[in-house]
């Protein structure tokens, strides 16, 4: 059985990779909902029935041939804290960190497979990959869905399709997502506007962990809010369609704002540097910001272009409950503030000043290739 | 600004556009998590149900009737209130927005069409079919098919060919019927217990 720790010290699979799209799409996720007949599903079930399904549906999932040696664990076996860095890695959703005896969380070492029992429904499975890659996704997670109908009975409806707890899910039981960073489009004030026009044709856009409308360290979730009456596929086309249109206006943005607003760019990329690099109290609203900004520099090659990896896993180590894992106590917020700025200076010690030759250099000879 | 709901500070701001009308809703955290506002896409069903939002939703004129759906979808006390599979009421549906279980859309499912199209692309599904459902699906739809050919040929008296129809009729609702029999003494770990 894995330890929790030896899940946690493995950077997800995606933190590790490169991107595709010029590092604008961080991750693809692709999520299916599925229930079993004759259960009630687990907001309604009472405690024994949801350990009933519970105890028919873990097995199964661990027999996978996806998830051998995989974390698997009951959530009354996890704590508090433990529970928030799984969410903070996007490996369970913040309503099943909520629930306790009855639920489980199943995930793979890599964390690109992760399944979660009586969460909303009896199944929430997602698969996450880096960079635009929702095909490839679905494709995982289809096999694993269709491995687990052999046995376990899928409550299903000819006319409805999957049956979930909520409307809202019914049909494919599918949402695609993908996980955008728009530093340019926000510094540009069009962010606004695309966020609108992607409201307009029936997607939704949500902040890093879905809170409010707010985006934490200009990272937005765009995903689809329709499941029924449309093929998986089709779901995925229009979704895919619709990112890499966003993701042309924010490397025309980008392109822009090196052209027209050098100054202002540079300044914003090197004010970021200057406090990652010496600050000794680091909110983490603000890291993700600063980061944000380093990430931009990145990409536009102010920085050597091998460092975009080690933010990622950086992002994720300067969340709360991961500080509080690694101190291995609670830690009041100034606490974690403090250690937070301390292993951020520690990690872009190696990173060199901004150099912004080379990206002006690119501007002459006409926007790149890629 | 303040919640909706209550008169702490709203924190949480949604704006949603769902069939063309525009809601906007301000919640405090509290009363967004207790709504599960934290997705957005299951908020779309609790504000329509508690009629939320309705003073500031703007139709556009294209697809001005789509503000009928609360009406529509409060509508659904006709039917039974109690889904005697698991004891889930019609009152609780419309205070989670969410069911019981599964069989629960057999007993409600009747008024949940209006408010399925407000907020679907279509009311039927498409996408994928369970294997265990995929050959009876087949079989049903060859026997609609069928079914069609056999009243055309009753119609333009072509007896012959009724006969002939008729038979494969029989032939594949009897396959159908021993299908039925094998799925159901296949039982899956589920059905097992």
């Amino acid at each position: 059985m894995m330890r929790f720790d030896t899940l946690l010290n493995t950077p997800a699979e995606w933190m590790r990779q490169g991107h595709s799209h010029g590092d604008i799409v961080v991750t693809s996720r692709i999520r299916l909902a599925r229930n079993l007949v004759d259960h009630p599903f687990p907001g309604w079930g009472r405690k024994l029935e949801n350990e009933t399904t519970l105890r028919l549906i873990q097995p199964t999932v661990e027999e996978l041939p996806q998830l051998q040696n995989a974390f698997s664990r009951h959530l009354n076996k996890l704590t508090t804290i433990q529970k928030q860095a799984l969410v903070e890695r996007h490996l369970i959703s913040r309503e099943h960190a909520a629930r306790a005896a009855g639920s489980a969380a199943v995930m793979n070492q890599t964390q690109s497979i992760s399944i979660m029992i009586n969460e909303e429904d009896h199944l929430r499975m997602q698969a996450i990959q880096p960079g635009l890659a929702l095909r490839e996704s679905y494709q995982m997670l289809d096999e694993i869905d269709t491995s687990l109908e052999e046995s376990l009975e899928f409550a299903f409806d000819k006319q409805l399709g999957y049956l979930t707890a909520c409307p809202t899910n019914l049909g494919t039981g599918l949402r695609a997502s993908a996980m955008l960073h728009l530093p340019a489009l926000m510094l540009s004030d069009q962010v606004n506007q695309v966020i609108q026009a992607v409201n307009k044709i029936g997607l939704a856009v949500r902040g890093l962990y879905g809170e409010g409308t707010e985006a934490l360290g200009n990272l937005f979730q765009v995903s689809n809010q329709t499941t029924l009456g449309d093929k998986e596929v089709e779901i995925i086309a229009r979704l895919q369609k619709v990112i890499e249109q966003i993701v042309n206006h924010e490397k025309n943005a980008r392109q822009k704002l090196l052209g027209d607003s050098t100054t202002m760019l540079c300044d914003q990329v090197g004010r970021a540097f200057a406090l990652l690099r010496h600050a000794h109290v680091m909110p983490s609203k603000e890291a993700l910001n600063l980061i944000s900004m380093v990430r931009l520099g990145v990409d536009l090659e102010f920085f050597p272009s091998d460092f975009a990896v080690s933010l990622e896993s950086l992002l994720m180590e300067i969340q709360p409950a991961h500080l509080q894992i690694r101190a291995d106590r609670k830690l009041p917020t100034v606490e974690r503030d403090e250690m937070r700025s301390q292993i951020i200076r520690d990690r872009l010690k190696s990173l060199p000043e901004p150099d912004i030759s080379k990206a002006l250099g690119s501007l002459d000879e006409g926007p790149p290739s890629n | 600004m303040t919640c909706d709901l209550c008169d702490e500070t709203a924190s949480v701001f949604l704006t949603q556009i769902v069939d063309g009308q525009m809601q906007k809703v301000n919640l405090c955290e509290q009363c967004a998590k207790a709504k599960g506002v934290t997705d957005p896409t299951g908020f779309a069903l609790a504000d329509l149900l508690l009629g939320l939002g309705t003073e500031e939703s703007v139709s556009s004129p294209a697809q001005g009737t789509s503000g009928e759906v609360t009406a529509d979808s409060l509508a659904l006390s006709d039917g039974p209130s109690v889904c005697q599979a698991c004891g889930f009421t019609h009152a609780q549906f419309k205070k989670a927005g969410r069911l019981g279980c599964s069989k629960c859309y057999q007993i409600f499912g009747s008024g949940l069409e209006s408010l399925l199209k407000a907020m679907h692309k279509g009311t039927q599904h498409i996408g994928k079919v369970p294997a265990r459902h995929q050959a009876l699906l087949e079989h049903h739809y060859e026997l609609d098919q069928l079914k069609a050919q056999l009243d055309d040929a009753v119609s333009r008296e072509a007896f012959e060919d009724a006969a002939r129809l008729r038979d494969r009729i029989l032939g594949i609702e009897a396959e159908l019927e021993s299908l039925e029999a094998a799925q159901a003494a296949k039982s899956p770990a589920n059905v097992r217990r």
